[in-house]
Protein backbone atom coordinates (compact mmCIF):
# COMPACT_ATOMS: atom_id res chain seq x y z
CA UNK A 1 0.00 0.00 0.00
CA UNK A 2 1.22 3.65 -0.29
CA UNK A 3 1.71 6.21 2.44
CA UNK A 4 -0.65 8.63 2.66
CA UNK A 5 1.15 11.88 0.72
CA UNK A 6 1.58 14.24 3.32
CA UNK A 7 0.72 17.29 1.83
CA UNK A 8 -3.10 15.12 0.69
CA UNK A 9 -6.46 15.86 2.74
CA UNK A 10 -8.77 13.69 3.26
CA UNK A 11 -12.40 14.04 2.02
CA UNK A 12 -14.63 15.98 4.28
CA UNK A 13 -17.33 14.98 5.10
CA UNK A 14 -18.30 17.15 8.08
CA UNK A 15 -21.33 18.94 7.40
CA UNK A 16 -21.24 22.43 9.60
CA UNK A 17 -23.34 21.65 12.64
CA UNK A 18 -27.28 23.52 12.45
CA UNK A 19 -26.40 23.55 8.75
CA UNK A 20 -27.74 20.02 7.53
CA UNK A 21 -28.41 21.58 3.36
CA UNK A 22 -24.71 22.55 3.00
CA UNK A 23 -21.39 20.97 2.39
CA UNK A 24 -18.62 20.56 4.94
CA UNK A 25 -16.99 23.63 5.47
CA UNK A 26 -13.27 22.77 4.45
CA UNK A 27 -13.99 21.95 0.46
CA UNK A 28 -14.20 25.55 -0.21
CA UNK A 29 -10.36 25.60 0.78
CA UNK A 30 -9.51 22.62 -1.67
CA UNK A 31 -11.02 24.37 -4.81
CA UNK A 32 -10.23 23.51 -7.77
CA UNK A 33 -7.89 20.28 -7.35
CA UNK A 34 -5.99 18.52 -4.74
CA UNK A 35 -4.59 15.77 -3.66
CA UNK A 36 -6.37 13.22 -1.96
CA UNK A 37 -5.61 10.08 0.16
CA UNK A 38 -8.65 7.64 -0.18
CA UNK A 39 -9.70 5.98 2.67
CA UNK A 40 -8.32 2.70 1.22
CA UNK A 41 -4.98 3.98 0.70
CA UNK A 42 -4.86 5.19 -2.79
CA UNK A 43 -3.27 8.35 -3.29
CA UNK A 44 -5.79 10.16 -5.74
CA UNK A 45 -7.05 13.64 -6.54
CA UNK A 46 -10.28 15.77 -4.93
CA UNK A 47 -12.05 18.33 -7.22
CA UNK A 48 -14.03 20.63 -5.87
CA UNK A 49 -13.73 23.98 -8.30
CA UNK A 50 -17.10 23.65 -10.58
CA UNK A 51 -14.89 24.08 -14.18
CA UNK A 52 -13.05 20.96 -12.84
CA UNK A 53 -15.55 18.60 -11.92
CA UNK A 54 -17.40 19.34 -15.20
CA UNK A 55 -14.38 19.01 -17.35
CA UNK A 56 -13.37 15.77 -15.76
CA UNK A 57 -17.15 14.13 -16.20
CA UNK A 58 -16.96 15.13 -19.64
CA UNK A 59 -13.58 13.68 -20.70
CA UNK A 60 -13.37 10.10 -22.35
CA UNK A 61 -10.00 10.06 -20.90
CA UNK A 62 -11.28 9.16 -17.37
CA UNK A 63 -13.30 6.23 -16.86
CA UNK A 64 -16.13 4.80 -14.65
CA UNK A 65 -14.95 1.31 -15.18
CA UNK A 66 -15.91 0.12 -10.97
CA UNK A 67 -12.81 -2.29 -11.11
CA UNK A 68 -9.78 0.63 -11.81
CA UNK A 69 -11.24 2.98 -9.34
CA UNK A 70 -11.55 3.53 -5.93
CA UNK A 71 -14.44 4.65 -3.85
CA UNK A 72 -13.81 8.35 -2.51
CA UNK A 73 -16.38 7.40 0.31
CA UNK A 74 -14.90 4.02 2.06
CA UNK A 75 -12.91 1.64 1.90
CA UNK A 76 -15.02 -0.83 0.08
CA UNK A 77 -11.62 -2.85 -1.20
CA UNK A 78 -11.23 -3.89 -4.74
CA UNK A 79 -14.37 -3.54 -6.87
CA UNK A 80 -15.70 -6.15 -9.64
CA UNK A 81 -16.56 -4.91 -13.15
CA UNK A 82 -20.04 -3.64 -13.52
CA UNK A 83 -22.68 -6.84 -13.95
CA UNK A 84 -24.44 -6.61 -17.62
CA UNK A 85 -26.38 -3.90 -17.96
CA UNK A 86 -24.78 -1.36 -15.44
CA UNK A 87 -24.48 1.10 -17.73
CA UNK A 88 -23.25 3.33 -15.18
CA UNK A 89 -19.62 1.40 -14.39
CA UNK A 90 -19.20 0.73 -18.38
CA UNK A 91 -17.36 3.48 -20.92
CA UNK A 92 -17.75 3.62 -24.53
CA UNK A 93 -19.11 1.41 -26.18
CA UNK A 94 -20.64 -0.45 -24.04
CA UNK A 95 -22.09 2.45 -21.97
CA UNK A 96 -23.05 4.28 -25.87
CA UNK A 97 -25.09 1.11 -27.06
CA UNK A 98 -27.37 0.98 -23.94
CA UNK A 99 -27.89 4.66 -23.82
CA UNK A 100 -28.99 4.52 -26.99
CA UNK A 101 -31.46 1.99 -26.78
CA UNK A 102 -32.76 3.94 -23.34
CA UNK A 103 -32.41 7.33 -24.44
CA UNK A 104 -35.47 7.26 -26.62
CA UNK A 105 -37.73 5.78 -23.36
CA UNK A 106 -36.93 9.07 -21.51
CA UNK A 107 -36.99 12.16 -23.77
CA UNK A 108 -38.41 15.02 -22.49
CA UNK A 109 -41.42 14.78 -24.47
CA UNK A 110 -42.34 11.69 -23.24
CA UNK A 111 -41.94 11.94 -19.98
CA UNK A 112 -44.01 14.98 -20.04
CA UNK A 113 -46.93 12.67 -21.17
CA UNK A 114 -46.74 11.20 -17.92
CA UNK A 115 -47.70 14.64 -15.99
CA UNK A 116 -52.02 13.51 -15.63
CA UNK A 117 -51.03 10.00 -14.38
CA UNK A 118 -48.08 11.74 -11.82
CA UNK A 119 -51.16 14.00 -10.87
CA UNK A 120 -53.18 11.54 -9.83
CA UNK A 121 -50.87 9.60 -8.00
CA UNK A 122 -49.59 13.11 -6.40
CA UNK A 123 -53.23 13.84 -5.50
CA UNK A 124 -54.24 10.71 -4.40
CA UNK A 125 -51.12 10.56 -1.65
CA UNK A 126 -52.39 14.05 -0.25
CA UNK A 127 -55.78 12.97 0.09
CA UNK A 128 -55.03 9.84 2.66
CA UNK A 129 -52.64 12.99 4.59
CA UNK A 130 -54.95 14.98 4.41
CA UNK A 131 -57.80 12.07 5.76
CA UNK A 132 -55.45 11.14 8.06
CA UNK A 133 -54.35 13.94 9.79
CA UNK A 134 -51.13 15.12 10.50
CA UNK A 135 -48.21 14.60 12.02
CA UNK A 136 -47.14 12.34 9.12
CA UNK A 137 -43.36 11.56 8.57
CA UNK A 138 -43.15 12.19 4.76
CA UNK A 139 -41.12 10.25 2.95
CA UNK A 140 -43.55 7.01 4.01
CA UNK A 141 -46.51 9.10 3.05
CA UNK A 142 -45.48 10.83 0.14
CA UNK A 143 -41.93 11.63 -0.78
CA UNK A 144 -40.95 7.81 -1.85
CA UNK A 145 -44.50 6.23 -2.70
CA UNK A 146 -45.13 8.93 -5.58
CA UNK A 147 -41.87 8.56 -7.31
CA UNK A 148 -41.67 4.87 -6.66
CA UNK A 149 -45.66 4.27 -8.22
CA UNK A 150 -44.33 6.49 -10.98
CA UNK A 151 -41.35 4.35 -11.76
CA UNK A 152 -43.09 1.01 -10.95
CA UNK A 153 -46.03 1.79 -13.70
CA UNK A 154 -43.66 3.11 -16.07
CA UNK A 155 -41.08 -0.17 -16.15
CA UNK A 156 -44.10 -2.48 -15.46
CA UNK A 157 -43.35 -3.74 -11.77
CA UNK A 158 -46.26 -4.80 -9.60
CA UNK A 159 -46.57 -1.84 -6.76
CA UNK A 160 -47.28 -4.24 -4.13
CA UNK A 161 -43.19 -5.32 -4.97
CA UNK A 162 -41.89 -1.82 -4.15
CA UNK A 163 -41.05 -2.45 -0.51
CA UNK A 164 -39.42 -5.16 -0.93
CA UNK A 165 -37.21 -4.09 -4.42
CA UNK A 166 -36.83 -0.50 -1.57
CA UNK A 167 -35.09 -2.66 1.12
CA UNK A 168 -32.28 -3.80 -1.34
CA UNK A 169 -31.73 -0.54 -2.53
CA UNK A 170 -31.60 0.89 1.08
CA UNK A 171 -28.36 -1.76 1.60
CA UNK A 172 -27.01 -1.28 -1.94
CA UNK A 173 -26.60 2.56 -1.02
CA UNK A 174 -25.40 2.50 2.54
CA UNK A 175 -22.11 3.54 3.38
CA UNK A 176 -21.93 1.74 6.26
CA UNK A 177 -22.46 -1.96 4.92
CA UNK A 178 -19.41 -3.91 3.51
CA UNK A 179 -19.40 -4.58 -0.44
CA UNK A 180 -20.10 -7.88 0.16
CA UNK A 181 -23.71 -6.99 1.80
CA UNK A 182 -23.81 -4.79 -1.03
CA UNK A 183 -23.62 -7.19 -3.41
CA UNK A 184 -25.91 -9.23 -1.99
CA UNK A 185 -28.33 -6.46 -1.92
CA UNK A 186 -27.54 -5.60 -5.80
CA UNK A 187 -27.98 -9.92 -6.71
CA UNK A 188 -31.06 -10.19 -4.55
CA UNK A 189 -32.76 -7.03 -6.28
CA UNK A 190 -31.24 -8.29 -9.82
CA UNK A 191 -32.92 -11.94 -9.01
CA UNK A 192 -36.52 -10.05 -8.77
CA UNK A 193 -35.90 -8.13 -12.00
CA UNK A 194 -34.78 -11.70 -13.53
CA UNK A 195 -38.46 -13.01 -12.90
CA UNK A 196 -39.84 -9.92 -14.02
CA UNK A 197 -37.93 -10.04 -17.54
CA UNK A 198 -38.82 -13.42 -17.94
CA UNK A 199 -42.70 -12.47 -17.58
CA UNK A 200 -42.50 -9.67 -19.61
CA UNK A 201 -41.06 -11.63 -22.45
CA UNK A 202 -43.71 -14.36 -22.07
CA UNK A 203 -46.43 -11.92 -21.62
CA UNK A 204 -45.70 -8.30 -22.62
CA UNK A 205 -47.79 -5.40 -21.20
CA UNK A 206 -47.84 -2.05 -21.97
CA UNK A 207 -44.65 -1.14 -20.27
CA UNK A 208 -40.54 0.06 -20.60
CA UNK A 209 -39.90 -3.47 -19.48
CA UNK A 210 -42.00 -5.13 -21.96
CA UNK A 211 -41.10 -2.73 -24.85
CA UNK A 212 -36.88 -3.67 -24.15
CA UNK A 213 -38.03 -7.12 -24.58
CA UNK A 214 -37.61 -6.28 -28.36
CA UNK A 215 -34.47 -4.92 -28.19
CA UNK A 216 -30.70 -6.88 -28.86
CA UNK A 217 -30.42 -7.07 -24.84
CA UNK A 218 -30.32 -10.12 -23.29
CA UNK A 219 -32.05 -11.72 -20.30
CA UNK A 220 -28.65 -10.41 -18.03
CA UNK A 221 -28.16 -7.45 -19.88
CA UNK A 222 -32.17 -6.44 -19.33
CA UNK A 223 -32.37 -7.60 -16.12
CA UNK A 224 -29.68 -5.18 -14.88
CA UNK A 225 -30.76 -2.79 -16.66
CA UNK A 226 -34.38 -3.20 -14.94
CA UNK A 227 -32.57 -3.21 -11.42
CA UNK A 228 -30.93 -0.06 -12.49
CA UNK A 229 -33.75 1.93 -13.79
CA UNK A 230 -35.64 1.00 -10.83
CA UNK A 231 -32.89 1.67 -8.17
CA UNK A 232 -32.37 4.83 -9.26
CA UNK A 233 -35.46 5.55 -9.59
CA UNK A 234 -36.74 5.13 -5.91
CA UNK A 235 -34.20 7.01 -4.33
CA UNK A 236 -33.40 10.10 -5.73
CA UNK A 237 -36.86 11.60 -6.36
CA UNK A 238 -37.88 10.17 -2.99
CA UNK A 239 -34.75 12.43 -1.45
CA UNK A 240 -34.95 15.50 -3.46
CA UNK A 241 -38.92 15.54 -2.21
CA UNK A 242 -38.19 15.36 1.28
CA UNK A 243 -35.10 17.07 1.47
CA UNK A 244 -36.74 20.11 -0.78
CA UNK A 245 -39.81 20.14 1.67
CA UNK A 246 -37.78 20.31 4.47
CA UNK A 247 -35.32 22.99 2.87
CA UNK A 248 -38.64 25.24 1.91
CA UNK A 249 -40.01 24.95 5.29
CA UNK A 250 -37.00 26.31 7.17
CA UNK A 251 -36.84 29.23 4.10
CA UNK A 252 -40.19 30.31 4.85
CA UNK A 253 -39.76 33.32 2.28
CA UNK A 254 -38.72 31.34 -0.14
CA UNK A 255 -41.80 28.94 0.52
CA UNK A 256 -44.23 31.74 0.21
CA UNK A 257 -42.25 33.18 -2.87
CA UNK A 258 -42.99 29.75 -4.18
CA UNK A 259 -46.68 29.38 -3.49
CA UNK A 260 -46.78 33.12 -4.35
CA UNK A 261 -45.26 32.78 -7.91
CA UNK A 262 -46.11 29.43 -9.10
CA UNK A 263 -43.93 30.42 -12.31
CA UNK A 264 -41.13 29.98 -10.34
CA UNK A 265 -41.40 26.11 -9.86
CA UNK A 266 -39.38 25.03 -12.77
CA UNK A 267 -36.63 27.16 -11.54
CA UNK A 268 -36.82 26.36 -7.95
CA UNK A 269 -36.25 22.68 -9.11
CA UNK A 270 -33.00 23.15 -10.74
CA UNK A 271 -32.52 25.77 -7.58
CA UNK A 272 -32.82 22.55 -5.31
CA UNK A 273 -31.16 20.48 -7.51
CA UNK A 274 -28.21 22.82 -6.79
CA UNK A 275 -28.32 23.83 -3.22
CA UNK A 276 -28.77 20.76 -1.96
CA UNK A 277 -26.58 17.99 -4.72
CA UNK A 278 -28.21 15.13 -2.72
CA UNK A 279 -25.63 12.96 -5.37
CA UNK A 280 -22.67 14.38 -3.01
CA UNK A 281 -19.85 12.56 -4.47
CA UNK A 282 -18.68 10.97 -7.77
CA UNK A 283 -15.64 9.73 -9.30
CA UNK A 284 -13.72 9.01 -11.95
CA UNK A 285 -10.34 7.35 -12.54
CA UNK A 286 -7.57 8.53 -15.10
CA UNK A 287 -7.04 5.74 -18.36
CA UNK A 288 -3.65 8.01 -19.24
CA UNK A 289 -2.19 10.91 -17.90
CA UNK A 290 -3.99 14.03 -17.72
CA UNK A 291 -3.35 17.54 -17.47
CA UNK A 292 -5.62 19.28 -15.59
CA UNK A 293 -5.59 22.83 -13.63
CA UNK A 294 -1.39 22.75 -14.40
CA UNK A 295 -1.23 19.48 -12.27
CA UNK A 296 -0.62 16.01 -14.08
CA UNK A 297 -2.97 13.24 -12.75
CA UNK A 298 -1.11 9.42 -13.78
CA UNK A 299 -2.94 7.11 -15.56
CA UNK A 300 -4.74 5.31 -13.04
CA UNK A 301 -5.23 7.96 -10.15
CA UNK A 302 -8.96 8.31 -9.26
CA UNK A 303 -10.25 11.92 -9.02
CA UNK A 304 -13.07 12.36 -6.42
CA UNK A 305 -15.44 14.37 -7.61
CA UNK A 306 -17.53 16.74 -5.05
CA UNK A 307 -21.16 17.88 -6.79
CA UNK A 308 -21.84 19.24 -3.47
CA UNK A 309 -18.82 21.74 -4.03
CA UNK A 310 -18.72 22.21 -7.80
CA UNK A 311 -22.08 23.62 -7.15
CA UNK A 312 -21.40 25.45 -4.81
CA UNK A 313 -18.45 27.50 -6.21
CA UNK A 314 -18.61 31.38 -6.51
CA UNK A 315 -16.91 31.23 -9.68
CA UNK A 316 -20.03 30.01 -11.13
CA UNK A 317 -23.21 30.68 -8.76
CA UNK A 318 -23.33 34.51 -7.01
CA UNK A 319 -23.61 33.73 -3.88
CA UNK A 320 -23.57 29.77 -3.84
CA UNK A 321 -24.38 29.35 -0.01
CA UNK A 322 -27.94 31.41 -0.28
CA UNK A 323 -30.77 29.24 -1.38
CA UNK A 324 -32.57 31.61 -3.79
CA UNK A 325 -35.42 30.27 -5.80
CA UNK A 326 -35.28 33.38 -8.08
CA UNK A 327 -31.75 32.44 -9.53
CA UNK A 328 -31.19 30.59 -12.52
CA UNK A 329 -29.22 27.36 -11.25
CA UNK A 330 -29.24 25.97 -14.98
CA UNK A 331 -25.97 24.48 -15.62
CA UNK A 332 -25.38 22.87 -11.90
CA UNK A 333 -24.10 19.63 -12.14
CA UNK A 334 -26.89 17.82 -9.86
CA UNK A 335 -27.74 15.27 -12.49
CA UNK A 336 -23.68 14.69 -13.36
CA UNK A 337 -22.49 16.08 -16.49
CA UNK A 338 -20.83 13.98 -19.90
CA UNK A 339 -22.37 11.27 -21.75
CA UNK A 340 -22.90 9.45 -18.23
CA UNK A 341 -25.33 12.43 -16.96
CA UNK A 342 -28.78 11.37 -15.50
CA UNK A 343 -30.41 9.73 -17.76
CA UNK A 344 -33.64 9.87 -15.95
CA UNK A 345 -33.31 13.38 -15.30
CA UNK A 346 -36.25 14.52 -16.83
CA UNK A 347 -38.41 12.21 -15.32
CA UNK A 348 -36.95 13.63 -12.15
CA UNK A 349 -37.72 17.29 -13.10
CA UNK A 350 -41.59 16.14 -13.59
CA UNK A 351 -41.73 14.34 -10.43
CA UNK A 352 -40.56 17.41 -8.81
CA UNK A 353 -42.32 19.78 -10.09
CA UNK A 354 -45.73 17.95 -9.74
CA UNK A 355 -45.21 16.88 -6.33
CA UNK A 356 -43.74 19.58 -4.64
CA UNK A 357 -45.99 22.54 -5.39
CA UNK A 358 -49.38 19.82 -5.17
CA UNK A 359 -47.77 19.28 -1.25
CA UNK A 360 -47.10 23.01 -0.12
CA UNK A 361 -50.46 24.52 -1.97
CA UNK A 362 -52.42 21.40 -0.48
CA UNK A 363 -51.66 22.14 3.00
CA UNK A 364 -51.10 26.18 3.51
CA UNK A 365 -49.44 25.23 7.15
CA UNK A 366 -47.26 22.97 6.28
CA UNK A 367 -44.97 22.56 9.13
CA UNK A 368 -41.92 20.63 10.96
CA UNK A 369 -43.65 18.06 13.70
CA UNK A 370 -40.06 17.91 15.60
CA UNK A 371 -37.49 21.09 16.10
CA UNK A 372 -35.56 21.20 12.96
CA UNK A 373 -32.29 19.62 14.64
CA UNK A 374 -33.79 16.41 15.36
CA UNK A 375 -34.36 15.40 11.74
CA UNK A 376 -31.65 12.62 11.22
CA UNK A 377 -29.83 13.25 8.37
CA UNK A 378 -28.87 10.64 5.53
CA UNK A 379 -24.82 11.36 6.65
CA UNK A 380 -24.21 7.96 5.99
CA UNK A 381 -25.38 7.06 2.48
CA UNK A 382 -24.44 7.53 -1.21
CA UNK A 383 -27.35 9.59 -1.80
CA UNK A 384 -27.99 12.22 1.03
CA UNK A 385 -31.29 13.21 2.14
CA UNK A 386 -33.55 12.49 5.38
CA UNK A 387 -34.54 9.29 7.43
CA UNK A 388 -37.67 10.33 8.02
CA UNK A 389 -39.46 14.19 7.71
CA UNK A 390 -42.24 14.33 10.32
CA UNK A 391 -44.22 16.81 9.60
CA UNK A 392 -47.88 18.36 10.23
CA UNK A 393 -50.55 21.45 8.83
CA UNK B 1 -26.88 32.78 -35.48
CA UNK B 2 -26.29 29.73 -37.32
CA UNK B 3 -26.56 26.23 -35.31
CA UNK B 4 -24.99 22.96 -35.68
CA UNK B 5 -26.07 19.56 -33.85
CA UNK B 6 -23.70 16.47 -33.49
CA UNK B 7 -26.15 13.51 -33.42
CA UNK B 8 -23.39 11.21 -33.10
CA UNK B 9 -22.19 12.84 -30.28
CA UNK B 10 -25.59 13.50 -28.43
CA UNK B 11 -26.29 11.01 -25.30
CA UNK B 12 -30.39 12.07 -25.71
CA UNK B 13 -30.42 14.30 -21.98
CA UNK B 14 -32.98 16.47 -23.42
CA UNK B 15 -31.64 20.05 -21.58
CA UNK B 16 -31.56 21.59 -24.97
CA UNK B 17 -35.36 20.72 -25.71
CA UNK B 18 -36.15 22.08 -21.81
CA UNK B 19 -34.10 25.25 -22.52
CA UNK B 20 -34.81 25.80 -26.44
CA UNK B 21 -38.17 23.94 -27.44
CA UNK B 22 -38.89 26.04 -30.94
CA UNK B 23 -35.06 25.48 -31.77
CA UNK B 24 -34.46 21.86 -30.35
CA UNK B 25 -36.59 18.36 -30.26
CA UNK B 26 -35.23 15.04 -29.72
CA UNK B 27 -36.05 12.32 -31.51
CA UNK B 28 -39.34 9.55 -30.45
CA UNK B 29 -36.79 6.73 -31.65
CA UNK B 30 -33.14 7.35 -30.18
CA UNK B 31 -33.65 10.85 -28.20
CA UNK B 32 -31.53 12.64 -29.80
CA UNK B 33 -31.27 16.12 -31.29
CA UNK B 34 -33.55 17.36 -33.46
CA UNK B 35 -32.59 20.32 -35.44
CA UNK B 36 -36.50 22.28 -35.57
CA UNK B 37 -34.75 25.57 -36.60
CA UNK B 38 -31.54 26.00 -37.52
CA UNK B 39 -31.44 29.82 -38.15
CA UNK B 40 -33.66 30.61 -35.25
CA UNK B 41 -34.32 34.80 -34.83
CA UNK B 42 -31.82 37.05 -32.67
CA UNK B 43 -34.69 36.61 -29.64
CA UNK B 44 -33.51 32.65 -29.19
CA UNK B 45 -29.88 32.95 -29.22
CA UNK B 46 -29.49 33.65 -25.20
CA UNK B 47 -31.59 30.33 -24.61
CA UNK B 48 -29.84 28.91 -27.56
CA UNK B 49 -26.32 29.50 -26.35
CA UNK B 50 -27.68 28.46 -22.58
CA UNK B 51 -28.37 25.08 -24.26
CA UNK B 52 -24.57 24.72 -25.68
CA UNK B 53 -23.64 25.79 -22.75
CA UNK B 54 -24.91 23.22 -20.47
CA UNK B 55 -25.39 20.34 -23.29
CA UNK B 56 -23.53 17.18 -21.10
CA UNK B 57 -21.99 15.77 -24.39
CA UNK B 58 -20.98 18.89 -26.13
CA UNK B 59 -23.34 18.63 -29.46
CA UNK B 60 -24.01 21.78 -29.91
CA UNK B 61 -22.34 24.76 -31.95
CA UNK B 62 -23.90 27.96 -31.63
CA UNK B 63 -22.36 30.20 -34.58
CA UNK B 64 -23.74 34.22 -33.78
CA UNK B 65 -23.53 36.52 -36.70
CA UNK B 66 -20.39 38.36 -36.46
CA UNK B 67 -18.38 35.63 -35.14
CA UNK B 68 -15.72 34.15 -37.09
Amino acid sequence: MNQPLSDAVELPTTRPSGCPFDPPTELAALRPLVRMNFPDGHRGWLATGYATVRAVFADPRFSVRYELGHSPLADVGPMPPAPPGDMLGVDAPEHTRYRKLLAGKFTVRRMAKLTERIEAITADHLDTMARTGGPVDLIDAFAFPVPALTVCELLGVPAADRDTFRQYVAVVNDMNATTAERTAAYIAGEGYLRKLVATKRAEPTDDMLSDLTDTDLDDDELAGVGTLLLGAGLDTSANMIALGTFALLTHPDQLAELRARPELTDQTIEELMRYLSIVHTSSRTALTDVELDGQLIKAGETVALSVQAANRDPAKFDEPDIFDIRRSAVGHVGFGHGVHQCLGQQLARVEMRIALPALVNRFPTLRLAVPAADIPLRHDMDIYGVHRLPVTW
Amino acid sequence: MKIIVDRHRCIGAGMCVLLAPAVFDQDAVDGKVRLLDPAPPPGALASTREAEQVCPSGAISVVADGDS
